[in-house]
């Protein structure tokens, strides 16, 4: 390992991916919840709207969040009137754009388990007198458990590997924006190979120990929705 | 006497309904109709899974009118589903606890135990729902909604998803828990057996209406709606074990103003039972037949003739000792026997289907 390694780079990178999972999750949850269930005639657009970041240029992306984030933005102008200042190219941000970025990675794993939940179990839940936050803590997160575990590695690993929002929103400040796949860039760009190699290794396992938990967690889920609809 | 009573309304694509019913919440009250005709529809209103409008009363209690609406989880029914329903990630315990727990201690009168004995659930416990059989997921099914300690089951159609052994199988525990804890059920069946032997008050239900509701016998025999005109049309008369004869192996069963004789069967003399006679299975004869290998011959009075969409056949209603049976016969029989109401009759019953366990006084 290099005396340059960038940990710093690393740690960010983490910090960022976690961070994001989380309150990516807490969004998506009802979201996810709304659009299984509703019968609106919204579902479809908002769905639809929702799947954008999938195939979007990263930077088409970027470029409307730098430009809604700052100053002359609404939410910008928003930001600075409550004093938080502006978000791009601060960390703030950078978690902002993730969660925007990596939306539909939680959304449809969500989405997808809900439906295979059901009415079913829900409605035997009422009649055995279960209130709705009673059905939903008891019935449908234990049902549909793989597709959060699905959600949360997609979002988490789909983070770490951001580069082209990064770029636009957060640029590239050591320690607040710096994350690994910019620090890659910079390596390469400074023809520091060995550097980059080693950042870039480190992804390529992180990214196929991810998609290996995956795939565990895909055939669970299968089983899991065979126990559903034998039940 | 308590009652469940409203006024439900509502409108699909395809289909519109408006229930407008009084009933006893008492026995089991059948909702009984062509597949399609709205029972389910209307069971789950009375549960609260189903949102429509209009109102709903039950034991003067209000779960729905203009401007509130009871959610399903507040109203104290009891849901059976068509498939049972359970809880695929939990055990068959577990399944029967969730209800039990959210039941405040002082509202429960039913006693896990003994439901559990008498729905023979115990080497089940452990289990998992998936390593059970359709008869035995309905069977924890039935428990795990007594033990909420319901003031009213609703089952939709629990035995319509099972195989015809698995059927009998749940029959009689259905019986046992209307007889054990005389919990009022409200039970949809487009099964005519199912309600001869479970059913104590009917309601036929057809085209998102309400076309009759009584009395299970008054109803089966009223030549003026559908059930009478069955393939499978048929009456049910209450009595009581007479006594056996164990040298024929038979058992007397004592109706009002008359005496059935069927295969013995192993039940306590003053047992009350149900008797279920199918109208092809009687025929009439003006004098009491002396030379006949038909060991019940019943006398009876003839209350009414009617037409039947086989034109060769009549549907006829005969009073016997206060009950109505039916006998499918000829119209040229009719004719050449005179039968007209009032006439004095013999009914020869071939068969006689006897059930366990009559219904709530």
């Amino acid at each position: 390992m290099p005396e340059s390694f960038d940990w710093q780079a690393v740690t960010l990178t983490l910090q960022l991916a976690s961070i994001t999972t989380c309150l990516l999750l807490l969004i998506a949850t009802p979201i996810a919840w709304w659009l299984a269930h509703t019968a609106s005639p919204w579902r479809k657009p908002l769905g639809a709207l929702l799947a954008l970041p999938l195939i979007l240029p990263p930077t088409v992306l970027g470029f409307y969040l730098l430009m809604l984030l700052g100053p002359a933005g609404p939410v910008g102008a928003l930001t600075t009137r409550l004093g938080l200042g502006t978000l791009p190219f601060t960390f703030a941000g950078l978690v902002v754009a993730s969660i925007i970025y990596s939306m539909p990675f939680a959304v449809q794993p969500l989405q997808n388990a809900f439906a295979a939940v059901g009415r079913g179990p829900l409605e035997a839940a009422a009649t055995l007198r279960a209130g709705p936050l009673d059905r939903f803590f008891n019935v449908t997160l234990p049902l549909a458990r793989p597709g959060f575990a699905t959600a949360a590695i997609l979002t988490f690993a789909h983070t770490i590997g951001e580069f082209g929002v990064v770029l636009m929103v957060g640029g590239n400040i050591p320690g607040e924006t710096r994350v690994l796949s910019v620090a890659v860039y910079n390596h390469v760009e400074a023809l520091e190979y060995t550097q980059a190699h080693w950042l870039s290794a480190g992804m390529v396992v992180f990214s196929f120990v991810a998609l290996l938990i995956l795939q565990y967690a895909a055939s669970r889920r299968i089983a899991l929705l065979g126990q559903v609809a034998r039940a | 006497m308590s009652r469940i009573h409203g006024h439900l309304q509502g409108a699909y694509e395809d289909f519109a309904f408006d229930f407008d019913f009084d009933l006893p919440t008492l026995g089991v009250t059948a909702l009984f109709g062509p597949s399609g005709g709205g029972k389910t529809t209307l069971l789950r209103c009375l549960a609260g899974l189903q949102r429509v409008s209009g109102k709903l009363h039950c034991d003067g209690e209000v779960w729905q009118d203009g401007r509130h609406f009871l959610p399903a989880h507040r109203r104290a029914v009891g849901y059976v589903f068509q498939d049972a329903n359970l809880f695929p990630h939990l055990s068959v315990a577990a399944n029967l606890r969730f209800g039990l727990r959210r039941v405040p201690r002082d509202d429960r009168r039913i006693d896990f135990d003994e439901a559990v004995a008498l729905l023979g659930l115990e080497p089940l416990l452990p289990r998992m729902p998936q390593q059970l059989s359709g008869g035995q997921k309905q069977r924890v099914a039935i428990a795990r909604a007594l033990l909420t300690s319901p003031r009213l089951l609703l089952l939709d159609e629990p035995l319509a998803s099972l195989d015809l052994p698995s059927r009998a199988e749940i029959l009689p525990w259905l019986q046992r828990l209307r007889d054990h804890w005389a919990i009022p059920m409200i039970y949809v069946s487009h099964a005519p057996a199912e309600v001869a032997q479970l059913a104590d008050h009917l309601v036929l239900i057809d085209n998102g209406r309400i076309l009759a509701h009584g009395d299970v016998n008054a109803l089966l025999t009223r030549a003026d709606l559908p059930l009478a005109h069955l393939d499978e049309a048929s009456a049910v008369v209450e009595g009581v074990i007479a006594g056996h004869d164990d040298h024929y192996h038979l058992t007397r069963v004592a109706l009002s103003g008359a005496e059935l004789v069927v295969g013995h069967r192993d039940l306590p003399v003053g047992q009350r039972v149900r008797v279920r006679i199918l109208a092809r299975d009687v025929s009439l004869t003006l004098v009491p037949p002396h030379q006949t290998s038909i060991i019940n011959v019943l006398p009876v009075q003839v209350q009414q003739v009617t037409a039947t969409h086989d034109r060769a056949q009549a549907l006829i209603r005969l009073d016997l000792g206060g009950s109505s049976i039916l006998a499918r016969v000829t119209r040229r029989s009719v004719d050449q026997l005179g039968l007209r109401p009032g006439s004095a009759a013999f009914a020869q019953v071939k068969g006689v289907a006897l059930m366990e366990g009559a219904g709530s006084p």
